[in-house]
């Protein structure tokens, strides 16, 4: 079943018609952001802009996606409405695995269709429907109406989008199967762009499985390393949301719009209060014992005479540092309340908190009024800040259309770019130092994923940009060989290269060993081309002025060792991208290249 | 005579191990549906989830509707699968009341045998097994 070619679905939207097609390549791409990457070259445009009906959208997973537990992540590839530039995001649910049992490495959707459309794929099947009448709906509602029209409960994934998706927000997200999102980067607005509400993806097939006891005996040995060790016993037990406390200690929580760096009042927005006060359960993505999924509930009085109704919403340690600390919210349920309305729109919740935080800033510095905001936006208010959320996702006036573009764009046009908190997008949650600001300011993905610079932070206070510099590379590397495999990054403790390899033998397909960072090496420099190629200047990326302002752990941010640090990474990434000259194989798309809109 | 029971489904977390691993030791594939056990949200993730396997019938109606003698009653209850006998009919999974047999799309059934081989793999201990009081013989029984 792990093929030397990839086996990819293309489904195009403008004329109605799929197509599957055999892609060789396994053993230089590997699969997941390998093979996205090597996908968009394929059939993604240099030339032309995010939302032209040509470019693609994609889907991919790797060699082992199913085969063992954590390997349930999908890399979602695509221009991004944020920049304009090749970008990819991640995320589980049951996607991966619908995927793998539709017998697909990969699906590209290209084209756009003359209506709002919802597509159903599986290994026997393909339906393209009109629905023209979901104009508008909210996820949760669109994901209720899919799992009527489409079959399959219980064996498939469905991935829609909300009204910021259909309305092109830079930052619109995929909700994939109610509790994960394609969240950052816009993947949503590449949806909206193509008239696509939904895609179902039905995993009805089964492979054989090699004979005899190595793989069994394996995936036993992994699912015990997986379900016992302490690093994924954070994960279940309160989550990513335990970072809350140790980041608060650490004067590294983003506060206020990072007017702050740690507060008295975060203890009631961490981790363990929401466990106590809010989590109503675990969930998990398909394939993942450890369920990091924490879902929390709101009760809401919706008339006197103790009518009420209750929501779930899942929540995290981003949500609640985007959502919670950075809009000074502090009470969970509030939190989570601001959290369902972004679900609801379809918003990418990171992005639509800090955007808020720089709004609310902007309000009480006058470098915006209340004819922009429509609601006086004040920290703490959650009532406002939802109505807020509902602006941006639907766009109601020119301030809501550009900040839904990206904070610095609207920054740029208002004024308040120094307080921007803006790091190639919308910052994460980590104001640990210079290392991560780089590191997100001038990542690939902006998220804070690229690379662990947040740990790096919290473990170094000396500066030598070199040690740096080579950590991020180095983990960067690491990171992309399981974002290949597509494997949950939680795991990355326990899958290692020499565990992959052994993990691949076991299922038939021993080839790789030993090339696994090798593979890391090329898709690094691939995808660093792609973005180089669309237009991106490491070089002219800039860290806003906030940033230089904060106090961690380590006293004030040096201002000096973090240029020093960028210079050096942004020439790094132009090596890393440059034209290839040993990958002949690799045919230039076309040199033509874009400036960002 | 042990019986598997999904007993505390209230604690699922959707992670489908269990019938990834009934798919992978007793049936040799990989599959979240060619297995004893298959897990679905009860219509959306927000409403939890539900596990489709056998409850252990007797007399089991699959055994009763098949007309090859592949699925067997077993003695206190549920049903022994002898592959090579099964004429692939269909007949079981439209008997089963709940939904319990999964026929793939050459209509080869899929039906808990009680192994207990999926119980060690569910991280939130929502299976387990448990002994089936005896019956009688067939003439004391209720059928
Ligand atoms: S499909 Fe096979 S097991 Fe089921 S009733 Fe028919 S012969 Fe019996
Ligand atoms: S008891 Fe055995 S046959 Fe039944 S679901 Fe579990 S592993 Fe499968
Ligand atoms: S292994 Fe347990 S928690 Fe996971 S799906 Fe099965 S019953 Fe649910």
């Amino acid at each position: 079943m792990i093929r030397d070619f990839f086996r990819v679905m293309v489904v195009d939207l403008t004329t109605g018609k799929t197509r599957l097609k055999e892609i060789p390549g396994r053993a230089e791409y590997l699969g997941g952001s390998g093979l996205a990457a090597h996908l968009f070259r394929e059939f993604g445009h240099i030339d032309r802009d995010w939302d032209d009906p040509e470019q693609p959208l994609i889907f991919a997973i790797g060699p082992l996606t199913g085969y063992f537990p954590l390997m349930s992540k999908t890399c979602c590839a695509f221009r991004s409405p944020y920049h304009n530039q090749y970008t990819e995001s991640y995320a589980g649910g049951k996607s991966a695995l619908s995927l793998r049992f539709a017998d697909l490495d990969a699906l590209v959707v290209t084209g756009k269709a003359k209506r709002l459309t919802a597509v159903c794929v599986g290994s026997r099947l393909v339906d393209v429907r009109d629905v023209e009448y979901m104009r508008g709906f909210d996820a949760i509602q669109t994901g209720r109406v899919l799992r009527k029209i489409f079959p399959g409960s219980g064996r498939r994934s469905i991935m829609r989008i909300g009204p910021a998706g259909e309305n092109l927000s830079a930052y619109a997200c995929i909700n994939v199967d109610t509790f994960r999102h394609f969240g950052r980067m816009g993947g949503g607005a590449v949806m909206g762009a193509k008239n696509l509400k939904a895609i179902c993806v039905l995993g009805d097939r089964g492979f054989d499985l090699p004979e005899g006891k190595a793989y069994p005996k394996l995936y036993k040995h992994i699912f015990e390393q997986l379900t016992t060790t302490e690093m994924m016993a954070k994960y279940h037990g309160l989550g990513t949301a335990v970072n809350i406390n140790p980041l608060n200690a650490l004067k590294s929580l983003p506060w206020k719009n990072l007017q702050q760096t740690s507060s008295p009042e975060a203890e009631k927005i961490s981790g363990e209060t929401f466990a106590d006060d809010t989590l109503l359960r675990n969930a998990a993505c398909a394939g993942c014992p450890v369920g990091c999924i924490h879902v929390g509930f709101v009760r809401e009085q919706f008339q006197t005479n103790n009518q009420y109704l209750y929501r779930q919403v899942g929540y995290d340690y981003e949500p609640i540092f985007s959502c919670g600390g950075m809009l000074e919210v502090t009470e969970a349920p509030e939190v989570l309340r601001i959290l369902d309305v972004i679900e609801k729109e379809g918003l990418d919740c990171m992005s639509a908190g800090v955007a808020l935080a720089w709004a609310t800033e902007a309000l009480e510095k006058g470098a915006i009024s209340e004819n922009e905001t429509l609601e006086p936006l004040k920290w703490g208010d959650s009532e406002t800040y939802m109505r807020a959320v509902e602006h941006l996702g639907r766009q109601d006036n020119d301030f809501y259309r550009l900040l839904a573009q990206g904070t610095m764009k609207c920054a740029k046009r208002y004024g308040g770019e120094d307080y921007a908190c803006v790091l190639g997008q919308e910052m994460a949650g980590y104001a640990t130092g210079e290392v991560f600001f780089v590191a997100e300011g001038l990542g690939f993905r902006h998220s804070h994923l690229d690379s662990g610079g947040y740990a790096y932070d919290q473990k170094h206070d000396e500066k030598d940009v070199d040690k740096a510099l080579n950590f991020l590379l180095q983990d960067g590397r690491e990171r992309i060989v399981l974002n290949c495999m597509v494997g949950c990054l939680f795991s990355r403790g326990v899958y290692k290269d020499d565990l992959l390899a052994e993990a691949l033998e076991s299922v038939g397909y021993g080839e790789l060993n030993g090339s696994m960072e090798d593979i890391g090496r090329r898709v690094q420099r691939m995808r660093w081309r792609l973005r180089l190629e669309m237009g991106y200047r490491p070089d002219e990326v800039v860290i806003p002025k906030r940033y230089t302002e904060i106090t961690t752990w380590k006293g004030p941010v040096d201002v000096d060792y973090m240029d020093a640090l960028r210079r050096a990474y942004a020439a790094k990434i132009m090596e890393m991208g440059a034209p290839p000259e040993d990958e002949g194989t690799q045919a230039p798309l076309s040199t033509a290249k874009k400036t960002p809109s | 005579m042990k019986a598997l029971r999904a007993a505390r489904m209230e604690r699922c977390i959707g992670c489908h191990s269990c019938s990834l691993a009934c798919a992978r030791q007793v049936h040799k594939v990989l599959s979240w549906n060619k297995a004893g056990i298959r897990i679905s949200s009860s219509g959306g993730l927000s409403t939890g989830f539900e596990a489709r396997v056998c409850l252990a019938c007797h007399p089991a109606p699959c055994a009763q509707a098949c007309p090859t003698g592949s699925l067997a009653q077993r003695r206190d209850g549920g049903v022994i699968q002898k592959r090579n006998l099964c004429i692939r009919c269909g007949k079981c999974a439209e008997a089963c009341p709940v939904d319990a047999i999964f026929l793939d799309h050459l209509v080869n059934p899929y039906v808990c045998i009680h192994c207990g081989q999926c119980v060690p793999y569910c991280p939130h201990d929502c299976l387990e097994l448990v002994d089936l009081p005896s019956r009688e013989e067939e003439e004391g029984s209720d059928d």
